[in-house]
């Protein structure tokens, strides 16, 4: 191996248990009798709804439709009847309902008939909106819609870098993606170079995954550089993988286009392939199901697999399980409720248990060793942004930078002190996200006002009234409105599913009140997009592409 | 706020850590028992128990849980350190004040574990010395300049009972740092001087092996991440290079850098005390001016000052500066341009 590796300052080494699920082949799920697909399944704005209840859709139709710049399209897994658009539970941090499709399969699974594209003939804009309406987004976890980080618009990429590190523990399904398919995301990385006219491609896979790495070197010709990166977390963070093949450093609220670098996770570019090559919307993706669980692997799950189906499916929780994690067990989070669906946004579902998940030990004071700083692979001092955040002097934790913090977790990993600093991180985000909002002038209240009223004033013309009233009813978080227009129906199916609403919106309506504030409705537009790149930060995956987001100052 | 990450590194907390820190005192400790008797034997018990007794009693009226504050071992530390500073020997009453000011004032009164700006060992020997001047400059003789240690139960007896039933003089005297300091003021040669029996090869007699011993714990330290290697390099750098400036200006008046970097203190101060994380400078810079600075100051109140060490009073004075050091040198943050001055905003 000739190329020259660079290395981040910090990091950690979990323990990996990769071995837990990756010895199987990817499983297919067996088609469900319902599945529940979320609008929003990306960041950004959620999809507009194109379907109500009644109507029947087939496979691959969309279902709800790219709604503002940063969105894209959402399908129908299979082929059936809508059953409702409501409000229901959905896997994010904040523990919120969002609006889902309820989609009844018919058992048949008829598909629409698939175009595949002729990408090298179609011109880049046409070829980007199809992509947004296959609903094409980054499948790292960090769900970024793909047509936007494809266009290469006066940024100058010079260099696409697949990111295949899957540095958090468990997480297996980019490894078996990559040995099993190898081909096809190459054939993805093929339609992104020529989308971003890169001329080099760089995949970076930790060396932990030596099937993986033979598996891409055996299927590359000369088009790509597989590169085996040392196993360290988090190598998976766009910037750090961009440091580490490239020795660029992605400039503090930038990203890594700034430096010349497209960043995409592997399960992209094989999704690409699918939605380019074979004319596939995103109905599917690879879901690591691991942990304390009877067959845990690696499933190809179709978007709006209830959480309980696709657990069901790996052979259920053992005895002595105590919960869920969403992603891995550095960034992840806790799963709120088992009816909520598998979005374009899930990787992994790791279920718990005592042994390897065990209860939080108790805190003590920071004691000031250091340890934290060492292991920051954004070279921050955590003790001093945790000091200022404790004290809800938040303005001094932003001079320390809080905002280039990735939330990557390793310095509560390493605190002898177990003190959970990210969580207070976070919090001060969050807290300072929110006074921002409050300081917004009148422009943007207008321009919100005025954006509002052109929406309401279409979907009055788009006739759908009841689905508008919802829309608008949820909008403004009536949680029992907007269930008494949720349903038509009134058989007993449908009486249970109230009650389960009513549960998640009371859960949500809780979970909003509660002290992290981290509801990303009615938020200006510069907040939101703020918003969106610690989110994608969070994910540690792929680097999000709208303007520059300084940090709120 | 309970959110990822869900799993933390094992074997890690602060009782582990403290427990390492203690670890690395041993081979300090079992040359000194060498080479001085198990004097140091009856100090480190009896600050140990003094510093529990204190820690406990402060915990309950304060209405903090006791078990894992007092099991964290920060205590213990603070309580060997300071016993390894004061003199072996001294009465029993002399240890108990000087944990009552290293616990109870230096770390309780500033708001306990992680709050203390003032490295509580320090504020104890300090207390001690201005309080007591005398009492503090009676150390335990080394093999060769007393005929014989004390045993165990000639410590506890010189300890508890004082001159009561044996006469403390045939086991002390004053140390290396002392005498060259008394003797070069009175004018001595300093060739005399390095001649007399409490001089060794490098520091004090059976000094400079405990200072090695504290150097080889200090590595160990090092090498297990406990601490990073800028304070004990900036520190002893900072005491060899103003003392060799000084040794070159006049050899007659000031001694070797050897000589300061074994004696007293300074392999104990740089590797134990200048590093506790509470109290000194956090940043990569900021620990390299830290320590130099104490470094510098440690063999300016040894040659000029009134006091035979000055590892205590350079420590203390530098603590005051931590905070604006560590502000003055913030590490650049990854995709910054440059790093400097934070957290005043
Ligand atoms: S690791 Fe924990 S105890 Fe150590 S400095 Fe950081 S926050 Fe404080
Ligand atoms: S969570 Fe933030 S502060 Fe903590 S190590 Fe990661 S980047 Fe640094």
């Amino acid at each position: 191996m000739s190329r020259k590796l660079l290395t981040f300052n910090g990091g950690v080494h979990p323990e990996g248990h990769k071995d837990v699920s990756n010895a199987t082949p990817i499983r297919l799920m067996p088609l469900l009798p319902r599945y529940l697909v979320a609008l929003r399944q990306h960041i950004g704005g959620p999809a507009r709804a194109l379907v109500q209840a009644g109507d029947t859709v087939l496979r691959g139709q969309m279902i709800g439709a790219a709604e503002g710049y940063v969105s894209t399209a959402v399908h129908a897994p299979t082929s059936g009847r809508v059953l409702a658009v409501a409000p229901h539970e959905v896997p994010h941090p904040s523990g919120l309902a969002d609006l889902c499709v309820v989609i009844e399969s018919d058992g048949l699974d008829q598909a629409i008939e698939f175009q595949p594209l002729d990408w090298q003939a179609l011109n880049p804009s046409a070829l980007r909106n199809r992509i947004r309406d296959l609903g094409l987004a980054g499948l790292g976890g960090a769900v970024f819609p793909s047509f936007i980080k494809l266009n290469p618009e006066g940024a100058g990429i010079d260099t696409l870098i697949l990111n295949g590190a899957e540095c958090e523990p468990w997480i297996t399904c980019d490894d078996r993606l990559m040995r099993e398919r190898a081909a096809e995301i190459l054939q993805g990385v093929a339609v992104m170079r020529h989308m971003l006219g890169a001329r080099e491609v760089l995949i970076g896979i930790e060396d932990n995954k030596p099937e993986a790495i033979a598996a891409l070197r055996a299927a590359v010709a000369n088009e790509a550089e597989v590169v085996a990166v040392p196993t360290l977390y988090p190598t998976g963070g766009g910037k750090q993988l961009t440091y580490i093949l490239t020795g660029r450093e992605t400039p503090t609220g930038g990203r890594s286009t700034d430096v010349g670098v497209q960043v995409f996770n592997v399960g992209t570019a094989y999704a690409l392939y699918r939605a380019v090559v074979l004319g596939e919307p995103m109905l599917s993706r690879v879901v690591t199901v691991t942990g304390h669980v009877a067959t845990p692997g690696n499933y190809e799950v179709r978007l709006g697999t209830p959480v309980t189906d696709l657990l069901a499916a790996a052979g259920g929780a053992l005895p002595g399980a105590t919960g869920e994690l969403v992603g891995g067990p550095m960034m992840g989070f806790d799963l709120e409720d088992r009816a909520s669906p598998i979005t374009k946004a899930v990787n992994c579902l790791i279920v718990k248990d005592r042994a390897h998940f065990p209860a939080s030990p108790l805190i003590l004071p920071c004691i000031r060793c250091g340890a934290c700083a060492r292991a920051c692979p954004a070279d921050l001092q955590p003790f001093e942004m945790y000091w200022f955040a404790r004290a809800k002097d938040f303005g001094k934790s932003q001079s320390y930078d809080l905002f280039d913090c990735i939330e990557c977790g390793c310095c509560t990993y390493v605190c002898p002190s177990h003190i959970p600093l990210v969580d207070f991180f976070r919090f001060a985000k969050s807290e300072i996200w929110e006074r921002e909002r409050h300081k917004q002038d009148a422009d943007q209240a207008r321009a919100r006002h005025e954006f509002k009223a052109f929406r309401l004033e279409r979907e009055k013309r788009e006739k759908a009234g009841k689905l508008a009233a919802k829309v608008a009813e949820n909008k403004a978080r009536d949680a029992a409105a907007a269930l008494g227009g949720a349903e038509t129906a009134s058989d007993p199916e449908a009486e249970h599913k109230k009650a389960i609403l009513q549960a998640a919106l009371e859960r949500a309506k809780k979970a909003k009140e509660s002290v992290t504030p981290q509801n990303t409705e009615n938020l200006p537009p510069a907040v939101e997009k703020q918003i969106a790149e610690i989110e994608a930060r969070r994910a540690g995956a792929e680097i999000t592409q709208p303007e520059t987001g300084n940090s709120p100052s | 706020m309970n959110g990822s990450p869900y799993i933390l590194s094992e074997n890690n907390s602060v009782t582990l850590v403290m427990l390492k820190v203690l670890a690395a005192l041993i081979p300090g400790v079992i040359a000194q028992v060498w080479f001085f008797g198990p004097g140091i034997l009856v100090s480190l018990l009896l600050c140990g128990a003094f510093a529990i007794g204190f820690e406990a009693f402060i915990l309950l009226m304060r209405g903090i849980p006791l078990k894992p504050f007092l099991s964290d071992g920060s205590v213990l530390v603070t309580a060997c350190l300071l016993a390894l500073a004061l003199p072996t020997l001294a009465p029993w009453w002399l240890y108990l004040l000087g944990v009552f000011f290293a616990v109870a004032v230096a770390k309780h009164l500033y708001g306990g574990l992680g709050q203390n700006p003032f490295n509580p060992a320090m504020v104890g020997y300090a207390a001690l010395i201005i309080s007591f001047p005398l009492a503090m400059t009676q150390w335990a003789a080394p093999l060769g300049v007393a005929q014989a240690t004390p045993n165990l139960w000639e410590a506890f007896d010189l300890v508890f009972a004082g001159a009561g039933s044996i006469s403390p003089d045939a086991y002390t005297s004053a140390t290396a740092l002392d005498t060259w300091k008394t003797q070069v003021r009175l004018g001595k040669d300093a060739a005399d001087i390095l001649g007399q029996p409490i001089f060794g090869w490098a520091g004090g007699r059976g000094q400079e092996i405990v200072a090695s011993m504290y150097l080889v714990g200090g590595l160990l330290l090092v090498s297990n991440r406990l601490i990073t290697w800028h304070i004990p390099f900036a520190f002893l750098a900072g005491i060899a290079a103003t003392a060799g400036l000084l040794h070159l200006l006049d050899p007659a008046l000031h001694a070797s850098p050897l000589f300061h970097l074994f004696s007293g203190g300074a392999m104990l101060g740089a590797f134990f005390i200048a590093t506790d994380p509470v109290t000194a400078a956090s940043t990569p810079r900021g620990k390299l001016i830290y320590a130099g600075l104490a470094g510098f100051l440690t063999v300016i109140i040894r040659t000029f000052g009134g006091y035979p060490d000055g590892v205590a009073f350079a420590v203390l004075l530098m603590n005051v500066a931590v905070p604006f050091i560590d502000a003055y040198t913030q590490p650049r943050v990854f995709g910054h341009k440059h790093g400097g001055k934070r957290g005043k905003a």
